[in-house]
């Protein structure tokens, strides 16, 4: 019984989607607006939470191996400077930690709901939050990793010619990898509020 | 995509990259010259060039030195780094690199036929061949009575081939011929190297594109001074000048013209790049045109490793360290011959 009300809500709802859309001049009922509210808010959770790992660890290994080789030649010729070196490296690797840490806060958020409240407002908000941090600090932690490895290359290659620059370059690497925390903190503010309908 | 290479190149290149930049910082300095220009007999030289990356290549030979041998072995370190990037690149680059010995390989070629053409024997050639232009079955040219039997028997096999069909004539081989055939054979190579470089596209065609014009018009200023009083004529003079650089085509109209320096000084002065170089020359003199042309090359050759990320870095340093070479030998030579006041005259300061 309160299935069948709760279907012929959701269809009232899309009716009405359906008909503003009408109204706005655009012709077809089963439109993409429609389509969208249709799928679970659990796949768009879970998919921002792919992408918040994924793209994070992209970035890091993008940034990784862009600094890693130019290290590896330059230290052949000045091997002094490959234990300093590496702290351009461990810069690319925090990225990937932002990546796994914004990873599991997230997955702790993401609860179950009696499929009854599956549509509801409420729910397709906590979900929609859950996406919306994913893709913020997985965007934000892949261009923070390429701005950090292509910084620490020449890093490396200006430290193998005169070993004063080496500071110098350094803290431009640190403005950089501020950009990942900047993605993490609004991630985590995102994903702070997503809060599914109690039962 | 333009100024998105950083993203992608050290995939492939990063890695020789940084050991070319690496060989950069063994290049000679100012203080270096210095100390050589300061040397009494060759082996004060090669005590000081222990010190520096030469160091294990001329600890063997044994004194007396002569300076073919200092010559020779700081080749050889030259062409022991190119061997060891060429091993390791792939394509692209490893085309690139390939293209950067091309020009030896043409000089090579055009001192067996002339050796040749003065009776020399072959095997005493072969060994003043430069390393970095030898092929297989070079020693075959000196069987080539003519350009097209030259073309037929050896250099179709060769990488130059493709530069051939302009000068494919059944004429007999003599020393104008033969100078005609160099240029138009760096001419074609030339030609060919920018293409190839514009269609990498991205920094690397950009930085090549101006070393390359510049080279480009420095031999068409070193074609027309030669050929002044000689019998080669207006047209053929046009023919061998590139089709690109800052002179073409308005400036190689002109300098087809020239009879004499003053005429190409008038003509080189409309550009700027090049009036800066034949303001330093009095009026008259041609002797500094050289090492005025030597020092403005070393200056762009630095400046192409101001950015990272494109493979011009591999062709400045191989010019950088010929160039190295040039003024070693240049100095050796005056130390040897007790001239040691005209030193100054030829050696170019890159760092």
């Amino acid at each position: 019984m309160c299935t069948r009300e709760r279907e012929r809500e959701a269809d009232l709802v899309i009716t009405i989607l359906a008909r503003r859309e009408r109204m706005s001049g655009m012709v077809d009922a089963s439109s993409w607006g429609a389509a969208l509210v249709r799928i679970s808010p659990y796949t768009f959770s879970a998919i921002g939470i792919a992408i918040s790992i994924g793209v994070s660890v992209l970035g890091a290994a993008w940034g990784i191996y862009i600094t890693g080789s130019s290290l590896i030649g330059a230290a052949i010729e000045a091997p002094r400077i490959t234990s300093k070196n590496l702290i351009s490296v461990i810069f690319c690797e925090a990225v990937a930690i932002y990546g796994v840490i914004v990873a599991i806060i997230l997955q702790t958020k993401l609860e179950s709901v009696p499929s009854s409240k599956m549509y509801d407002a409420e729910s397709l908000r906590a979900g929609y939050a859950i996406f919306a941090s994913g893709i913020i600090v997985g965007f934000a932690n892949l261009v923070c990793g390429l701005c950090v490895g292509i910084i620490g290359s020449s890093c490396a290659l200006s430290d193998a010619q005169n070993s004063t620059l080496f500071v110098k370059i350094l803290v431009i690497e640190i403005f950089g990898s501020a950009l990942g925390l900047f993605g993490v903190i609004v991630g985590i503010i995102m994903s702070a509020q997503a809060t599914w309908p109690t039962k | 995509m333009y100024g998105f290479e950083a993203l992608t190149f050290n995939i492939h290149g990063g890695y020789l990259e940084a050991i070319v930049r690496g060989h950069r910082a063994g290049l000679l300095t100012t203080a270096d010259y210095n100390n050589l220009c300061q040397c009494e007999n060759l082996d004060d030289i090669k005590m000081h060039l222990s010190a520096t990356k030469y160091g294990s290549y001329l600890q063997n030979e044994p004194s007396p030195l002569h300076t073919t041998t200092i010559v020779e072995k700081c080749t050889l370190k030259l062409v022991d780094d190119y061997k060891h990037m060429l091993c390791q690149a792939t394509e692209p680059m490893s085309t690139f690199l390939e293209y950067i010995r091309y020009g030896h390989m043409i000089d090579n070629v055009v001192l067996i036929v002339t050796g040749t053409l003065h009776e020399r024997d072959v095997q005493e050639l072969i060994e003043k061949c430069h390393p970095l232009g030898m092929f297989d079955s070079i020693a075959t040219l000196a069987v080539a009575q003519n350009m097209r039997e030259l073309y037929r028997l050896v250099l179709v096999d060769t990488p130059l081939a493709p530069y051939f069909s302009e000068c494919l004539t059944s004429e007999d081989l003599d020393d104008m011929n033969i100078e005609i055939m160099r240029n138009t054979l760096y001419k074609a190579y030339l030609e060919d190297f920018y293409k190839f470089c514009q269609k990498l596209g991205g920094a690397t065609a950009e930085i090549m594109s101006d070393l390359l014009a510049f080279e480009a018009d420095r031999r068409a200023v070193n074609i027309t001074i030669n050929s002044i009083g000689t019998e080669l004529t207006r047209e053929d003079r046009k023919k061998l000048y590139s089709n690109f650089g800052f002179l073409y085509p308005y400036g190689h109209e002109e300098l087809a013209i020239c009879e004499d320096i003053d005429q190409v000084r008038g003509v080189m002065e409309k550009y700027p790049p090049y009036q800066a170089i034949f303001s330093k020359m009095s009026y008259g003199e041609s002797q500094m045109l050289d090492k005025a042309f030597y020092e403005e090359e070393v200056r762009r050759l630095c400046l192409a490793f101001e950015q990272q990320f494109h493979y011009a870095v591999f062709f400045a340093y191989m010019r950088l360290r010929e160039q190295e070479i040039r003024n070693l030998m240049w100095i050796s030579e005056c130390v040897a011959q007790n001239q040691k006041s005209r030193i100054h005259d030829s050696v170019v300061y890159m760092f």
